[in-house]
C-alpha cells in the first residue's frame, strides 16, 4: 500500500452548533486521485479547510504527512472555490502565482530569480504566459482560475486540493484541465471537488461522497447506493443517467 | 508661493504636509486594500482618550497618546480577527467611548484645556521643527518595516487564507500592521489633525488603486498625489486666506471626483469604440 498522505479519523465539525461533518474518516494515500461529490452544504469545502488546518475539528484527528495540519499545510496546493476575491486588488497575475513561493519561516527574504522562473514555467504550463503581467482584474473568470491553479502548482505540492476548479472554465478547457490533472497525478496526490460525474468517471481513481457523513468508494463508478446516500431520493425516483444529464444541463445553463 | 517660503512656518508646514503625505501614502494603501478605513477612524478618534489621559495625569504628551492608541488599536484588531461580523459596530463603540473619555478627562483637568478644533483640523501652520524630526524618523521606520515584510503583507492583504496555508504568520502581521497604523495616525494627527489624516489615508490610495499594478506602485502614486494636494491646498490657503487643513482636503476631494468623472468618460468611450468595432465586423462578415 502507498504511504499515507492524509489520515482523517472520526472527525466531527459544527458551525455554531450546526453539524456539518459527522464522524468522517478517510485515508488519502500517495498517488490517489479522489473525486469528492455531494450536495451543496454537504461539507465538502469544510473538509478541505479542515485538511488545510484553516479550521479545527471539534472531535477526531487529522494528520497530514504525519504532522499536525497547521504545520503541514505548506505541503498542500489549494485552489479555492471562489477565485473572484478582491478582484480590484492592484496585483498582476504573476504576483498572485508568486504567492505560492512563500514558505513558513521565510520572514523578510526577497523572492529569488529561480522562484520567478518556476512561476513563469507554471504559468506557461497553464497557457497563461501572455497574461502574466496583466492586472488580475483584467482577466476573465476562467483565466483567473488558471492563475489560481498555477499558484497551487508552483508550491510543488505533495497533495493538491481543488474546490470545483472547473466552475468557470469552458467545456474544452475542462477536458484539457482534467487531462492535465491526470498527468500531474503521476507525482501528485489529488483530491478534487466536482459536480461533473462524467469527468469523474473518466479521470478519477476513486470517489468520496460527502453529505455530512462521508462514503468512500475505491472505484470511480457511480452506483445507486451512492446517489441514495447523497441525494435524498431513491434510484427509482431519479435514475443515475438522468441525474448526470440533469447536472450536465444545469452546468451548461449556468455558463 | 515662492514668497510664502520666506516664512519658516510655511516651510515647516510644507515639510510636514509632504511627510504626512508619504506616511499616509504607504499606510493608506494598506488601509484601502484591507478595507480598514473605519478601523482607522476608530483609532484616530479614540486617540483623543489618550490625549485626555496625558493631560489629566501630567504624562508626556506622546507617551500617553501613543500608549492609549496602541492599546485601543490592538483591542480593535483582536475584535476584527475574532468577531468579524460584529467588528464594525464594536469599533463604533470604542470610537465614541475613547472620544468621550478624553473630553471628560479634559473637563476634570484643572486649568488649560486643549481646543477640540485644533485636534480635528490640526495646526499645520504652527508645526515645530522637533515634530518634523519625529515624522522623519517614523517615515523611515514604516518604510523599512513595509519593505522587509512586503511579500507577506501583500499575501495577507490579497488572500489571507492562502497566506495562512503558506505558513505566513497572518495574526502577528495583522497586529504589526494595525500597530504601525496607530503610531502613524497619532503622530500625523498632532501635525495635520484628525480629519486630514483620514483624508490623506483614503483619498490618494483610492484614486491610485485603479491604475496601479502593485501595492508598491499604489504607495508611490498615493504619496505623490498626496504631496501635490498638500502643495496646492497650502497655496490656496495662503493666497485666499483659508484654513490650511480644510483647503488640502477640498483639493483632494475635488481631484478624486474629477478622476471618477474622467474614468466614467473613458469607460463610455471605450465601450462605444468596442460596439462600433463589433458593428463593423458584423456588417462586413456577410460580404466576405
Amino acid at each position: 500500500m502507498n504511504p499515507l498522505i492524509v489520515e482523517i479519523k472520526n472527525v466531527s465539525f459544527a458551525y455554531s452548533g450546526q453539524a456539518v461533518l459527522q464522524d468522517v474518516s478517510l485515508d488519502i494515500r500517495m498517488s490517489d486521485f479522489i473525486a469528492m461529490i455531494g450536495p451543496n452544504g454537504g461539507g465538502k469545502t469544510t473538509l478541505l479547510k479542515l485538511i488545510l488546518g484553516l479550521l479545527k475539528p471539534n472531535r477526531g484527528t487529522i494528520r497530514v504527512m504525519g504532522e499536525a495540519t497547521q504545520k503541514a499545510s505548506h505541503h498542500i496546493g489549494y485552489v479555492p472555490q471562489n477565485v473572484n476575491i478582491n478582484q480590484n486588488f492592484p496585483i498582476t497575475a504573476m504576483d498572485v502565482v508568486m504567492m505560492g513561493k512563500l514558505e513558513p519561516g521565510r520572514g523578510w527574504k526577497r523572492p529569488k530569480a529561480s522562484d520567478r522562473e518556476d512561476a513563469m514555467a507554471v504559468i506557461d504550463r497553464m497557457e497563461m504566459t501572455p497574461f502574466a503581467s496583466r492586472r488580475i482584474a483584467e482577466l476573465s473568470g476562467g483565466q483567473r482560475q488558471r492563475i489560481f491553479i498555477a499558484r497551487a502548482l508552483v508550491t510543488k505540492p505533495q497533495l493538491l486540493l481543488l474546490d470545483e476548479p472547473t466552475a468557470s472554465i469552458d467545456t474544452k478547457g475542462q477536458t484539457d484541465f482534467y487531462k492535465l490533472l491526470k498527468e500531474l497525478n503521476k507525482d501528485i496526490t489529488i483530491l478534487v471537488v466536482s459536480h461533473d460525474l462524467l469527468v469523474i468517471s473518466t479521470y478519477a481513481k476513486s470517489m468520496a461522497c460527502m453529505n455530512r457523513r462521508l462514503h468512500y468508494h475505491n472505484q470511480n463508478e457511480i452506483t445507486g447506493d451512492m446517489l441514495k446516500s447523497m441525494y435524498a431520493c431513491t434510484v427509482e425516483e431519479v435514475c443515475p443517467v438522468e441525474l448526470i444529464s440533469h447536472i450536465h444541463t444545469n452546468r451548461v445553463a449556468n455558463e | 508661493m515662492i514668497e510664502a517660503m520666506q516664512f519658516e512656518f510655511m516651510r515647516n508646514a510644507l515639510m510636514a504636509g509632504l511627510l504626512a503625505s508619504i506616511i499616509c501614502g504607504i499606510m493608506g494603501t494598506f488601509v484601502v486594500v484591507n478595507r480598514i478605513v473605519f478601523l482607522s477612524g476608530g483609532i484616530a478618534h479614540a486617540a483623543y482618550g489618550g490625549i485626555g489621559l496625558a493631560f489629566y495625569f501630567g504624562w508626556p504628551f506622546l507617551l500617553g497618546t501613543i500608549g492609549f492608541s496602541l492599546a485601543s488599536a490592538m483591542l480593535m484588531a483582536a475584535i476584527t480577527l475574532t468577531a468579524k461580523h460584529r467588528a464594525d459596530s464594536i469599533i463604533g463603540v470604542i470610537w465614541a467611548l475613547g472620544m468621550a473619555f478624553g473630553i471628560i478627562l479634559m473637563d476634570l483637568t484643572p486649568g488649560y484645556n486643549v481646543d477640540l478644533m485644533s485636534y480635528l483640523f490640526g495646526s499645520i501652520l504652527s508645526v515645530p521643527r522637533s515634530d518634523l524630526w519625529i515624522m522623519v524618523g517614523l517615515g523611515f521606520l514604516i518604510t523599512a518595516l513595509v519593505a522587509l515584510y512586503y511579500q507577506n503583507l501583500l499575501a495577507m492583504s490579497y488572500d489571507e487564507e492562502f497566506a495562512r496555508i503558506r505558513g505566513v504568520p497572518v495574526k502577528t502581521l495583522y497586529f504589526l500592521l494595525i500597530g504601525m497604523l496607530a503610531v502613524s495616525i497619532v503622530l500625523v494627527i498632532q501635525v495635520v489633525g484628525l480629519i486630514l489624516v483620514i483624508a490623506l489615508l483614503t483619498i490618494p490610495p483610492l484614486m491610485m488603486e485603479k491604475y496601479a499594478k502593485s501595492l508598491f506602485q499604489m504607495m508611490i502614486g498615493s504619496s505623490i498625489a498626496g504631496a501635490l494636494f498638500t502643495i496646492i491646498g497650502l497655496w490656496l490657503s495662503y493666497t485666499c486666506n483659508l484654513t490650511s487643513g480644510a483647503s488640502i482636503i477640498m483639493v483632494s476631494g475635488v481631484a478624486y471626483f474629477i478622476s471618477l468623472l474622467v474614468n466614467q468618460i473613458l469607460m463610455i468611450s471605450k465601450n462605444r469604440y468596442k460596439t462600433d468595432a463589433g458593428k463593423i465586423k458584423n456588417s462586413s462578415s456577410p460580404s466576405l
